[in-house]
């Protein structure tokens, strides 16, 4: 273990050689500089390249943030530099030079001094990140002892409190099960910067909380690292949120840097057409862009048709009237207490319009996508489809009732079958409700293929061989095999990468004017819901909070959580030009 | 933590009671005279008949017979053997010797599966990790009675390093072979499941998230991967000591250990109907104690469990 | 040194939750250092369609893609090489030795070690060990095949029912499985087996039955929790809003994606039961003398080990080996169904 003044001692003399090199013109240093960085990870394939060339540089007190979709490497640069990398992968080209230190190769003794007190890191998940069996407390204290700092039961308070943490000397004394997501991450938070570390690498700090939370911690983030002169790398894949925190934005693809510069310079301006396409799909840019242009006064036809066009139909597929649903939940000593996930709700979806129910965890939507498909009995309350309640249905009527309302989940590795192939699985729905012969089932699933643009050869393969946007589109023949009215999609592309869900929408949007389709959209993204949605149902806590039409929920929110809510969603804050609008 | 404590006692009481029930059921209700098996092939007078019949209450109804049966194990009262002796004196005589047995067994795997198992998931896939993947796997394929003779013939019989048979003592260094020979196969299981369990916290999250603290990769071992990954391992440990007191026919016989074993052995092989059944009683109660004990070191070790 | 930067701060830092709807002040950051605008060159990093490339390679189910990756393991191959030996031997074992099996036992060749004809010497009632070792693999492979069958029906029934249905279904049949796991398969075996019921009509098949009774409740309990890692998967659920019936999609869909531990573990029982019927036959109790059979063999080696140990040896030997290479076979095949590498 290092004592602290041997850390000292290491960064002075770093500072001294770098200063020989300092170049004259009075440019300041960089904190870090990746140069013509490449990472390679050895695989029983062989060696698979992961990042190539990648150069990056971050200021002292500037925030960078790296976007990028899942696989374009951005996670695994940024661990590179404090020396983080998976077992089987090396740097394999370039250099990473930390404050003009050259620490590509450097040794573990010098990393392990650098890390926590000159690197640190906010990791992505909050429920996996802190070690279950240990108190909060120990694992700041242990933080702060291996980095030299003192670390008594009121320095560890401090650090805890400065991260937002009500209570801190009580909260150092729980365990992390004992914590939510969001003061877990407050805690990680914490840790990161307890040892005041010139460079914070954050990875996805928020990615798995709920945006109210989300927005929370990103705020305090901003000025913790602001006060404390902090330089923060960011890795982030929402191109809004990218934008709005930081300085500069550097987006990566494929293993490959291919645009950087000022955060508003690339939303205004994006060269590269990967970065242009990135502008174009990002539903937060997307939804930034509909209100930037309500407020220009643009009332673009081309941006809010689709809203204009449906919204006529008043007759309404379901109607869902007072539906509560009430789980009973074990407690200790045999107690159970009833705990109410929806709560005398009431809405409805009129045919041809999309109809969304947004919340955050635990607001109860789900368990109404699960009552209005007839998975899960409603305690009261009605759900009318057609003018028929459904919750009174015999075996042989929902049989029946099942072939005109279908599902679509959010999972893409878990809501297919990977022992059926894409044939079967298509094909499962025709043969269960007995429609047709082999013959005319197989004409059918090419044709249900080729509607989700899928080419007809996939047939004989299994999910294992999808990517995770193919995966949703089979999930998407399968649920219209049977030619049902509507389709509940429950959080159906949250999952997917930025350009793949813009695509699974547009497809959604085009099956809907061909084919008539209701959707019932359960999602926790406001910013897809401004998209694609008619109606608006806003839900907290099991209960309504307010619903109404996407233009008017968005543009006068009633209630103080639905403006919370809007003013979370990435980006928000952004202000666009006409010209990108 | 208490209601934790409290439900999983409880949920114990059924399974002793039922599993002593299936014993006592498999013993006095299946064709075939139970008397005629004490009285073996030499058979008995109609009067001892009848005597037997009397005293283990054959002559009521099942249920009766189990209950009066339950009575006594309650009141530690086991009834009498074959010859005469009563049962709870033996077991108590036997007992310490394999008590010890099984405890220096349960050491011997625990100290050396866990260190073995350490140092293999630490370094997976190189030569260390592969030869002691191997031999585990061999140690758990032969069966301990040829495990336990090949050792006893090499240690004690060509090398006389100690004695081959363990006398009425049963001293510590007569013990050790025994002990080691009942400790290898479950050695095997410690060292995978210490492997399986460091590998997979190597590896996660939390781990990662504490080197990037600036900790030293030995505190991050120590502190971080292997405290959790003795998690399962210590139930595991706790579950084995319940098998090892009762698992301990093979390696009591073959090392002459006057054991609750080998009591047991000579009991069947003698047809003492009453003998087994108090015997196995014992065991079963043993077991159940052993995985409370698991329950509670399973709640002392994840506090995701104590405050469940 | 943090050098000064000009960044607006955020609107609404450390306050909960805005009770107002933000006011559209630009939250972008301006940096203090000129950054420059990169663009990576285009050849280089071309933008290919958006979710498109599916590859021309044959299509893989997931039991053609363990089977890909067994074919590589060289502890797959190995196991599966002696398993098969290890067959043969049993159901042809005149092809390994001209001796028959019993009736050429001459007490002179008692303990005789290895003679022209009889490498492996005789045992201590003069019978020839190679022969007996070779007769002696069909009935410990019959009893450890039939007993593994009998637990993977019995055990997979229950098991299923149990981690399918839940509820009191599954509580009660927790409990049984709880109440037979009390009594380890050894002990149970033992106080069954010394029973006259059973001494009278000692067989192989009995001796299936009682390791059956004793041995269902593990591969139950790898059942239960296999079959409820399953239930709740989204296929499942999207099976059941097509209306296939409960019954329907336990057979159809959690079934086939439950298989893979219980395959493994079975394979391991495989092993576990041949070394039961090995133990009990060793300890006197098990199959009766007359019967070949390895534990039997050791059984009666025992008294003279010290001036025979060959004769516990080789049945000792074949003994392993066969264990060794079910419990070999059983690794391979965790590894290669290992759920975890299935993910993706």
């Amino acid at each position: 273990m290092s004592s602290s003044t041997g850390k000292e001692s290491g960064r002075r003399a770093a500072g001294k050689d770098t200063r020989a090199e300092q170049p004259p013109s009075g440019v300041p240093q960089p904190l870090l500089e990746l140069r013509d960085l490449a990472i390679t990870f050895t695989t029983s394939n062989g060696d698979v390249p992961a990042v190539r060339n990648a150069h990056l540089t971050v200021m002292p007190g500037e925030t960078v943030a790296i976007v990028g979709e899942s696989g374009s490497g951005k996670s695994t640069t940024a661990l590179a530099a404090i020396g983080l990398l998976p077992g089987n992968g090396r740097v394999s080209n370039g250099s990473i030079v930390f404050d003009g230190e050259d620490i590509t190769h450097a040794s573990e003794k010098r990393i392990v001094e650098l890390r926590g007190s000159s690197i640190g890191m906010v990791p992505q998940d909050p429920m996996s990140n802190l070690n279950p069996v240990w108190k909060i407390g120990f694992q700041v204290k242990e933080t702060l002892k291996a980095n030299g700092l003192p670390s008594g039961p009121q320095d560890v308070a401090k650090v805890l409190s400065e991260a937002g943490l009500p209570d801190a000397a009580a909260r150092a004394n729980q365990y992390p099960h004992e914590f939510s997501g969001g003061m877990r991450q407050r805690a990680l938070i914490a840790i990161g910067l307890s040892c005041r570390p010139r460079l914070l690498i954050a990875d996805e700090p928020t990615s798995a909380l709920d945006v109210t939370v989300q927005r929370q911690i990103l705020d305090h983030l901003d000025t913790m690292t602001e006060e404390l002169g902090t330089a923060v790398l960011l890795i982030t894949h929402d191109l809004g949120l990218a934008a709005e925190r930081a300085h500069k934005v550097v987006v990566m693809y494929k293993g490959q840097v291919v645009e950087a510069g000022p955060a508003l310079e690339l939303l205004t301006n994006p060269r590269h057409p990967y970065t242009q396409k990135l502008v174009s799909s990002a539903p937060s840019i997307a939804s930034r862009r509909i209100e930037s242009a309500k407020q220009a006064g643009v009332e673009s036809e081309d941006l809010l048709a689709p809203a204009v066009s449906k919204a006529a139909s008043l007759d309404k597929i379901i109607e869902v009237e007072d539906l509560t649903k009430v789980f009973k939940i074990r407690g200790s000593w045999g107690r159970s207490t009833d705990f109410t996930a929806v709560d005398d709700v009431s809405l409805s979806i009129a045919r041809g319009t999309t109809t969304a129910v947004v919340g955050e965890s635990g607001s109860g939507k789900s368990t109404v996508a699960k009552m209005v498909l007839g998975l899960e009995s409603a305690t009261s309350g009605s759900i009318k489809f057609d003018g028929v309640d459904i919750t009174t249905l015999k075996r042989k009527e929902l049989f029946d009732f099942r072939r005109r309302v279908q599902p679509i989940f959010q999972d893409p590795y878990g809501s297919l079958d990977p022992m059926y192939n894409i044939y079967r699985t298509i094909e499962e729905p025709l043969r269960v409700h007995n429609v047709g012969n082999a013959k005319s089932r197989e004409k059918k699933v090419r044709e249900l293929l080729d509607q989700v643009a899928l080419p007809s050869s996939m047939m004989q393969r299994f999910p294992n061989e999808l990517s995770g946007g193919q995966r949703q589109r089979v999930a998407i023949a399968r649920a219209l095999a049977l030619d049902p009215e509507v389709v509940i999609c429950d959080e159906a592309v949250s999952a997917l990468d930025v350009l793949v869900q813009a695509q699974i929408l547009n497809l959604l949007a085009d099956l809907q004017s061909e084919l008539g389709l209701s959707y019932l959209f359960i999602t926790h993204d406001l910013a897809v819901v401004r998209q694609i949605a008619d109606h608006v149902v806003v839900m907290q806590k099991g209960k309504l909070v307010e619903q109404g039409t996407t233009d008017a929920v968005f543009d006068s929110p009633q209630t103080a959580y639905t403006q919370a809510l809007l003013a979370a969603i990435p980006g928000a804050g952004l202000v666009l030009p006409p010209e990108v609008a | 933590m208490a209601w934790y404590i409290v439900r999983r006692f409880l949920q114990l009481i059924p399974v002793f009671l039922g599993a002593t029930l299936l014993v006592y059921f498999l013993v006095f209700s299946l064709p075939g005279d139970a008397t005629a098996a004490i009285c073996g092939e030499r058979g008995c007078t109609p009067a001892v008949v009848a005597g037997l019949r009397e005293q283990y209450n054959l002559d009521e109804p099942f249920w009766i017979q189990y209950l009066l049966y339950l009575k006594g194990v309650l009141t530690f009262d086991l009834g009498t053997n074959f010859s005469g002796r009563p049962i709870a004196t033996i077991i108590a005589e036997v007992f310490p010797t394999t008590a010890r047995l099984a405890i220096m067994a349960l050491v011997i795997e625990a100290v050396f599966g866990i260190l073995f198992g350490l140092v293999a998931g630490l370094r997976k896939g190189k030569i260390f990790d592969s030869s002691v993947l191997i031999l585990s796997l061999v140690v758990i394929a032969v069966p301990i009675f040829v495990l336990g003779f090949l050792m006893q013939f090499l240690i004690g019989v060509k090398l006389q390093w100690t004695s081959p048979t363990v006398s009425g003592d049963a001293t510590f260094t007569e013990l050790l072979l025994p002990a080691v020979v009942l400790g290898l196969v479950s050695f095997a299981y410690v060292l995978r499941l210490t492997r399986t369990s460091i590998i997979e916290n190597v590896n996660a999250d939390y781990v990662r998230t504490a080197t990037a603290k600036g900790l030293s990769r030995r505190r991050v071992v120590s502190v971080h991967v292997l405290r959790n990954s003795l998690i399962p391992v210590v139930t595991f440990l706790g579950a084995d000591l319940g098998a090892l007191m009762g698992g301990a026919i093979v390696t009591e016989g073959i090392f002459n250990v006057n054991g609750v074993g080998n009591t047991l052995y000579r009991a069947v092989l003698n047809g003492d109907g009453p003998m087994v059944v108090s015997i196995v009683t014992f065991l079963i109660l043993i077991f159940c104690l052993a995985n409370l004990l698991v329950d509670l070191l399973y709640a002392w070790l994840d506090p995701r469990i104590r405050y469940a | 040194m943090p050098e000064p930067t000009s960044s607006s701060a955020p609107s609404g830092a450390g306050a909960p939750i805005p009770t107002e709807a933000p006011t559209p002040v630009a939250r972008t950051k301006t940096s203090a250092h000129p950054i420059e605008h990169f663009v990576a060159d285009l050849d280089e990093t071309p933008v290919r369609a958006t979710d498109s490339a599916v590859s021309d390679a044959a299509p893989r189910s997931l039991w053609g893609e363990a089977w890909r990756s067994l074919r590589k393991q060289p502890l797959f191959i190995i196991s599966a090489l002696l398993i098969l030996g290890v067959i043969f031997v049993a159901l042809f074992p005149g092809v390994f030795t001209s001796e028959p099996p019993n009736d050429n036992c001459q007490l002179a060749n008692s303990d005789g070690g290895p003679a022209p004809g009889h490498p492996l010497g005789f045992t201590v009632q003069g019978c020839d060990i190679l022969a007996r070792v070779v007769w002696g693999t069909q009935s410990s492979l019959t009893v450890g095949l039939f007993a593994t069958l009998g637990v993977v029906v019995i055990g997979g029934f229950i098991g299923a029912l149990a981690g399918f249905f839940g509820g009191w279904v599954d509580a009660i049949l927790a409990r049984v499985g709880d109440i037979f796991f009390a009594l380890p398969l050894i002990l149970g075996a033992i106080v069954v087996v010394q029973l006259p019921a059973f001494q009278q009509n000692r067989n192989v098949w009995t001796l299936v039955v009682i390791l059956v009774t004793f041995g269902w409740p593990q591969i139950a309990r790898i059942t239960r929790a296999a079959v409820i890692e399953v239930r709740n998967a989204d296929f499942v659920t999207a099976a059941r809003s097509l209306g296939v019936s409960p019954m329907g999609s336990l057979v159809k869909h959690v079934i086939p994606n439950a298989l893979a531990p219980v395959i493994v573990i079975a394979t391991i029982s495989l092993g576990t039961f041949i070394v039961a019927e090995s133990t009990l036959s060793f300890l006197g109790i098990g199959l009766p003398p007359d019967v070949m059979s390895w534990g039997n063999d050791i059984f009666s080696a025992k008294p003279s080990l010290r001036s025979n140990p060959m004769a516990i040896f080789w049945p000792g030997l074949a003994l392993s080996i066969t264990v060794l290479s079910f419990i070999m076979l059983g690794d391979a095949l965790r590894d290669a169904l290992d759920p975890k590498a299935r993910k993706r």
